[in-house]
């Protein structure tokens, strides 16, 4: 239909409201959601802070060949004194490995459109849920800075990728481990002969990026990048292939958020537990 | 069935308050009927808007309990016991007691530069099945309009409607910007001018629009995506330096409408 554009109006603002001037008249348990969140992300950052600062023992566990994904790439000079190669360009660096890294993970999340969402809600109370006014007066959203920087999303995407490739290496070589000789590995001497083996951490470390992959690749960024750009599926078939198989991933990408990020605390706690001794890493074959 | 409290909010724009009615309530019933029911008994003055009856004609949006719903579609036995509070969409003005003026969504309606196609070939256009498809769900939507009462961006800060599309027209954009043969580009208009960036992509419009239509993660992202391709990205931006392809000014996108 075709719209004269003199028939363009100004949006009239500041009409009466009906309803009660209330918050909300919401009386289920809206606030269930955003308090789990919160909890929930707030533990992953308390335990997070702690393992990246203050961690920087344990991190790696040398006759398994189990690294922390806090901790890889390990590149500080922390990571030799580890029994880790560790990197010529960073052995000045004496602060935790992690730190120089994790700003990618972190990033990452950071900008998710599903974090967004989740913490903007639970957080920044705007809104905290459905029909419940928010907590601020004022909002421009992601208009301005500093919020338009969430924009930069697909580069963390891709720095994502890399991550997975280092972490699916760092799972491989938990099955390659090193030959030692009455070795000291944190108090207890250690002799090995070296070779492939399995143990129960290199399968966490496995399924920890399994889940990782499966977090980038149903990621919104990775969706539209695959084919959701395109205007014609039908003139471009491969890329409408890989869209229709991120695309499944895609709508469960808040239960792949939360399961990664679960998954990568444990796997840092558990390569920290069998690192400091504290469990045994048991041995499959 | 028992007895229900119907608490419902009656005034116009001189203002109102929510009004008991006690009244009898059957078996299978939607708010829709008990609402009827008090019209034909003990409030003949009351004012609601309504047609289907069928959860098609986006008429009898409302807030039942607090949440944007159709009151042909909300079953009074799935309510919590107690009082149902059925009140006015708070985004738009009232006009009484359960309606409201919704034109702010028809003047952004108006805003849409339209379907703009290439000039048909011999023997007219061809679609292929799964460009149709894609759009098909974007053009469930029944114009209920609570999604837009649902947004945070202008129902609780009314300064932002004069800027700002709304998820139902960002499904309008997305459909488009979808088609295989339309010419236009709108992605910087709906970056500048329809508020695009003010959506924080929380998903109140996904969770309570009654047709299912998964409105932020296959309209709006895609659009915001879109909107790093056509402006924020660096290497986007190289690509169309090398290649010479343009993007569209929101005022040449504006200017189309056929
Ligand atoms: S997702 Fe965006 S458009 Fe939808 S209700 Fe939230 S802020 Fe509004
Ligand atoms: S998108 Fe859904 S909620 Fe919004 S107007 Fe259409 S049918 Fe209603
Ligand atoms: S990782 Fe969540 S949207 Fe990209
Ligand atoms: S009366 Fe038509 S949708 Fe409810």
């Amino acid at each position: 239909m075709a719209v004269d554009n003199a028939s363009i109006t100004e949006v009239v603002l500041g009409g009466t409201r009906g309803g009660p001037d209330v918050k909300t008249l919401r009386e289920d348990k809206w606030w269930k959601l955003p308090l789990v969140t919160v909890l929930g992300l707030s533990a992953f950052v308390v335990y997070a802070t702690w393992a990246a600062v203050w961690g920087d023992s344990n991190f790696f566990y040398l006759p398994h060949n189990i690294i922390s994904p806090f901790y890889s790439p390990c590149l500080a000079h922390a990571c030799k004194a580890a029994g880790d190669t560790g990197s010529p360009v960073f052995d000045w660096w004496r602060l935790s490995p992690a730190l120089i890294i994790l700003v990618f993970p972190l990033g990452f999340r950071m900008t998710c459109y599903y974090y967004r969402k989740a913490y903007y809600r639970s957080f920044w109370r705007a809104p905290v849920a459905c029909a419940v006014q928010d907590a601020r007066p004022g909002y421009t959203g992601e208009t301005r800075a500093p919020l338009i920087i969430q924009n930069i999303h697909r580069y963390f995407f891709y720095a994502g990728l890399v991550f997975n490739v280092l972490l699916t290496i760092d799972a491989v070589q938990g099955f390659i481990w090193p030959t030692l000789h009455h070795q000291l590995v944190h108090g207890q001497y250690v002799t090995q002969s070296g070779g492939f083996g399995m143990s129960v951490g290199s399968l966490v470390l496995c399924v920890n990026a399994t889940l990782l992959w499966i977090y980038s690749l149903s990621c919104h960024a990775c969706r539209h990048l695959c084919g959701g750009q395109i205007r014609s599926f039908s003139k471009h078939p491969i890329r409408h292939k890989l869209w229709k198989f991120v695309t499944p991933l895609n709508a469960r990408h808040m239960t792949f958020a939360w399961c990664s990020l679960f998954f990568v605390a444990f796997t840092d706690l558990y390569v920290r537990l069998v690192a400091s001794g504290t469990i045994t890493d048991f041995k499959i074959f | 069935m028992a007895d229900v409290t119907m608490r419902i909010w009656r005034g116009d724009d001189k203002g109102g308050q929510l009004v008991d009615y006690r009244i009898e309530g059957n078996e299978g019933e939607v708010v829709l009927d008990v609402i009827h029911r008090l019209q034909a008994t003990q409030a003949p003055d009351l004012a609601c808007r309504w047609n289907c009856k069928a959860g098609k004609c986006g008429s009898c949006s409302a807030e039942i309990n607090g949440m944007p719903r159709l009151m042909c579609m909300t079953r009074m036995d799935q309510l919590p016991a107690g009082p149902v509070t059925v009140t006015p969409m708070r985004t738009f003005p009232i006009i009484k007691d359960l309606v409201t003026d919704v034109s702010f969504n028809f003047e952004m309606a108006k805003r849409v530069p339209a379907f703009n196609p290439p000039p048909a070939p011999e023997g007219g256009y061809r679609m292929a099945q799964v460009d149709v498809e894609r759009g098909q769900e974007f053009r469930k939507c029944i114009e209920c309009f609570l999604c837009q009462n649902v947004c945070h961006v202008i129902r609780d800060h009314e300064d932002n409607k004069a800027h700002y599309a709304g998820p139902r027209f960002f499904i309008r954009y997305a459909e488009l910007e979808m088609h295989p043969l339309d010419t236009n580009d709108r992605r910087e208009l709906v970056r500048e001018r329809m508020g695009l960036g003010l959506c924080n992509i929380t998903k109140c419009c996904t969770e309570v629009c009654p047709e299912h239509i998964k409105i932020t993660d296959n309209a709006i992202i895609p659009l915001k995506e879109r909107a790093v391709d056509a402006h924020y990205d660096p290497v986007a931006w190289l690509g169309r330096k090398i290649t010479g392809r343009k993007k569209r000014s929101a005022d040449e996108a504006a200017a189309l409408r056929p």
